[in-house]
């Protein structure tokens, strides 16, 4: 049994668990019931678990506990406590969700995109909202919801401030590059899924 | 649907179960199927297995509006649109109106959620219920003031008494109006549909807030005290068995508690059956199936390949197949004329991948079971596990959460049936969750098709015969045996929309293990690619311009097909005109493209609405195909959600688009792909932009969640001949045919 401490939306957390290469994913849901974070593939291809860590969005399905001890996780529950984030206002706004299932994973990408760059281009979202699937096909509505939530942040210094220091370069790192991309090129972007630096939870 | 007072005992019932507020007026509706009067109620309820109501508005002293309804919500936004037809009827404050999913409590309804059919099949009877409602309130508070109902209002969730302004909240109104009978349905006075206040309307979705902050509750989010965890090990190959298995290091994993082997269930479910590891937490159930070790029987279908089902479905359409339906004779017609166009189309089986995997979370007890499970079927899951565990149905409480999507993945019961037998086995309640490797693997696929036309034409263009053999893995024969095995494999091939004087489709089933079910838009989206391709290609070998071909054989609006009851309704070919011509004008149809561009549109009438859509698309070097947008239009009749009806094209756009560049393929009986790195999904770098125009219309309302989906595939690959003048005959697009 290992014991592991770590910071969960800004409050410290020990756990105890049998195997410390259990995914960060399982220990949020299972352990510290914050079942906000959701499973969707396990191999950090669909996005459905993004989290913060340290302030970088990471796919919490693919990063052992272990890795986490002494970081700061941030969780779609600790994103803001009364829907007050510029991305879950534009979320709103733009009545974004239908299922609703990858949505934690699409606002936590998001934040960390806008706390990187808080006026992103269709090519950055393109870049940095791709390691993330909806299955609705919402991603219209997402693209429309960013840039509404980039119009506020400027006064908006709580949301301003989450996330800081977000790698977006990493996000699409995780990303896989399937044959679909070789077919269809929407955008300019593929060059970069081969030279970003991995993320953590992108390799396993 | 019946007005009736409610019968005591689920008055009852629910005043009990809110008894903390004080008194509520429930009343009880049934949701649309066949009206039954109100002396019939007296005999439903004397039959203790049927409970005459399937649907309930419930108004608590605080003026708190909550509908109950028997339809699940996974993403279609069902919920919102039936309040909002609901709320107008009922003069209801927004802020006050609720929906919940009903529960299977105490007895089988028909709870099932599919066919884009709620809105179509619930917007008479909710409306009905809405405005009884608000007569036995308005009546109510006519009696405090001793006034005649005439000359009260209902607004915002109050009654108003004009001349004196007297006003009296829905909630100080519930006691008296309980009391007051409810009136026939079928004589209520429904508002003028000039007076919808959230009718057509874009309403807030209600689950939208819990959707952005982690809060709603999905399937896999349940939580019962006490409940374990679980995987399930099921053979590679369809229909194949556990031979043996050896748990011995499964069990050394810390967590794992209990592995326990549980039957395939055929009749009404296919589950797979295997071997379930159970254990503390998922991460050990999972890690615990790592180690398992069984050995299968893989059955009869290990030899089953998608090569080989082509081949069969190939050879199949080579020859005469049964004859479904024929108009004249096409072979004849097709012997002596000079110009005829012959093509194939060919579709994949297709997973549906809903982002939630399957999962279901039961406690199975000796006296009954409680289920929660994101089911598009609740009644069927109660019914199946009755069967499987030996209860009664009314002793099973299928409660059914939000979903991760639905597609028609949902609607099946396999994924509950095994989390019933779990929990059985082991005595304890458990969470059995499907890894994504388990859903893909393990689906009830869209089948596969292979479509054989011919056509002639004469000299003007007119088409002079259309001779179309189809072959699938058959829906209905995987069921079970059935001398219509085409029943859900033609759709609205049976009945194409243009002038044509002779016509004949033919049906041959393929022989295949491979599971196949429903899969968003069913039969249509074969059928829709196969006719709109077809009909393109007859446009160009006739040179006509490929909408003006469709505008014109469409001719005169009149009505296509041939009713078989009363539920059928006829395809308008004027309404479909409709459709093309905004699609074609809002694309700017015929102007002049930048170089390399091409356009292409189709349309398609199916689940009773119509759809089209215009594709720009491109191909530029290396083959690389480019969609630019798609521009789309819709008649679903009158629109009871603007904003829904858009999110759902948006999402049918999107749906198809990833089909067209994803498959599933089948070796040695089973899928050769198993999570997201193999059956790809678009992704927001390969989104096209969509705009949706919506024709305005005054007639019932029609569904929206499927029908838009057929004529996307069609408007890309009819856009990508415009471009290139290669035409795609087969899904999944491969790189060889645009480089």
């Amino acid at each position: 049994m290992a014991s592991i401490s770590f910071q969960v939306n800004g409050k410290p957390q020990t756990i105890d668990v049998a195997d410390p290469d259990t995914p960060l994913l399982w220990v949020l849901r299972d352990n510290l019931n914050l079942t906000g974070t959701k499973f969707g593939c396990g191999i950090a291809q669909c996005g459905a678990c993004t989290v913060h860590l340290d302030g970088n969005p990471a796919r919490s399905c693919s990063i052992p506990v272990s890795e986490v001890a002494g970081k700061s996780v941030t969780t779609i529950e600790g994103l803001s406590a009364d829907h007050s984030h510029a991305i879950q206002q534009a979320w709103i706004a733009e009545q974004v969700p239908q299922c609703g299932y990858c949505q934690s994973g699409q606002v936590m990408a998001a934040a960390a995109l806008l706390a990187k760059m808080p006026k992103p281009t269709d090519a950055d979202i393109d870049r940095s909202m791709s390691g993330n699937i909806c299955r609705c096909g919402t991603y219209q509505r997402i693209r429309r919801a960013i840039h509404r939530a980039a119009g506020q942040l400027g006064t908006e210094p709580a949301a301003a401030a989450q996330g800081a220091g977000g790698s977006v370069s990493g996000v699409a790192a995780a990303m896989s590059r399937p044959a679909t991309a070789e077919l269809l090129h929407f955008n300019q972007c593929t060059a970069c899924f081969a030279t970003a630096p991995a993320l953590p939870g992108g390799a396993r | 649907m019946s007005a009736s007072p409610i019968p005591k005992l689920s008055r009852r019932h629910f005043i009990k179960t809110t008894a903390a507020s004080g008194a509520a007026l429930v009343v009880g509706f049934r949701w649309a199927e066949a009206a039954f009067a109100q002396s019939e109620n007296v005999k439903d309820q004397e039959k203790p297995r049927v409970n005459p109501f399937t649907a309930w508005i419930h108004i608590d002293k605080d003026s708190n509006v909550t509908l109950i309804v028997p339809k699940s919500e996974m993403g279609q936004g069902i919920l919102t649109s039936l309040a909002m037809i609901l709320a107008d009827e009922m003069e209801l404050d927004w802020r006050n109106v609720h929906v919940e999913h009903a529960d299977t409590k105490p007895d089988l309804y028909s709870l099932g959620t599919g066919g884009s059919g709620s809105i179509a099949e619930q917007y008479l009877p909710l409306r009905q219920a809405g405005a009884a409602t608000r007569q036995m309130l308005i009546k109510a508070a006519a009696l405090s003031w001793g006034v005649d109902p005439v000359t009260c209002h209902a607004k915002d969730g109050a009654v108003i008494h004009n001349p004196r302004a007297h006003r009296l909240a829905y909630g100080e109104l519930v006691e008296k109006a309980s009391k007051l009978p409810v009136p026939d349905f079928n004589k209520v006075t429904l508002k003028n549909p000039d007076d919808f206040r959230y009718i057509g309307k874009d309403m807030p979705h209600i689950d939208i807030p819990s959707k952005v902050d982690g809060s709603a509750q999905f399937g896999i989010d349940v939580r019962v005290p006490g409940m374990l965890r679980a995987v399930i090990a099921r053979c590679p190959v369809y229909g194949g068995k556990v031979k043996s298995f050896d748990a011995t290091k499964a069990k050394a994993v810390p967590g794992v508690q209990q592995v326990v082997e549980i039957e395939p269930v055929v009749t009404d479910c296919h589950s797979a059956g295997g071997v379930a590891v159970v254990a503390a937490s998922t991460w050990a159930a999972i890690q615990g199936r790592e180690a398992l070790q069984v050995e299968w029987d893989l059955g009869p279908s290990a030899n089953i390949s998608t090569a080989s089902l082509r081949e069969q479905m190939k050879s199949l359409t080579a020859k005469p197949c049964k004859v479904v339906r024929a108009d004249g004779d096409a072979d004849a017609a097709l012997a002596k004329s000079s110009k005829t166009i012959e093509a194939e189309y060919e579709l994949p089986f297709q997973a549906h991948a809903t982002m939630e995997p399957m999962n279901c979370t039961a406690d199975v007890r000796a006296d009954g079971a409680t289920l929660w499970a994101p089911t598009q079927s609740p009644d069927w899951i109660q019914g199946t596990v009755a069967k499987v565990c030996g209860l009664k149905p009314p002793s099973i409480v299928v409660n059914t959460t939000l979903m991760g999507g639905g597609f028609g993945r949902r609607y099946h019961t396999d994924f509950g049936v095994e989390a019933a037998q779990v929990s059985k086995a082991v005595g304890k309640p458990v969470q059995v969750l499907w890894t994504r490797e388990d859903d893909i693997q393990h689906d009830f696929y869209r089948p596969t098709f292979h479509h054989r036309m011919a056509a002639s034409l004469d000299d003007s263009g007119k088409i002079t015969a259309w001779r179309h053999r189809l072959s699938s893995t058959s829906i209905a024969l995987f069921w079970r045996p059935t001398p219509k095995p085409e029943e859900q494999e033609i759709g609205g091939a049976l009945w194409p929309p243009y002038a044509m004087s002779s016509f004949r489709i033919e049906y041959a089933p393929a022989t295949s293990g491979i599971p196949v079910m429903w899969w968003r838009s069913v039969e249509e989206g074969s059928s829709g690619f196969a006719v709109e391709s077809f009909v393109d290609e007859l446009a160009a070998a006739a040179k006509v311009d490929p909408l003006e071909y469709r505008l014109h054989l469409l001719g005169k609006t009149h009505l296509v097909g041939h009713k078989n009851s009363d539920d059928d309704v006829l395809l308008d070919t004027g309404r479909l005109k409709g459709v093309l011509q905004l699609a074609a004008q809002k694309a700017n149809w015929g102007k002049p493209l930048p170089a390399g561009h091409g356009m292409g549109i189709a349309a398609f009438y199916s689940f009773n609405t119509y759809a089209a859509h215009a594709a720009e698309v491109s191909v530029e070097s290396a083959g690389k195909l480019k969609i630019h947008r798609i521009t789309s239009a819709v008649d679903c009749g009158r629109v009871i959600d603007p904003n829904g009806v858009k999110a759902m094209m948006e999402s049918a756009v999107v749906y198809a688009l990833t089909a067209m560049f994803t498959e599933i393929t089948v070796d040695n009986g089973h899928a050769n792909q198993s999570n997201f790195d193999s059956y790809e999904m678009l992704r927001m770098r390969d989104m096209p932009p969509i705009d949706t125009f919506i024709v305005p219309s005054t007639v019932a309302p029609t569904g929206m969640g499927e029908p838009c989906l057929p004529p996307v595939a069609p408007a890309v690959t009819n856009a990508i001949f415009a471009a290139t003048g290669r035409r795609i005959r087969r899904l999944p697009i491969r790189a060889v045919d645009l480089a």
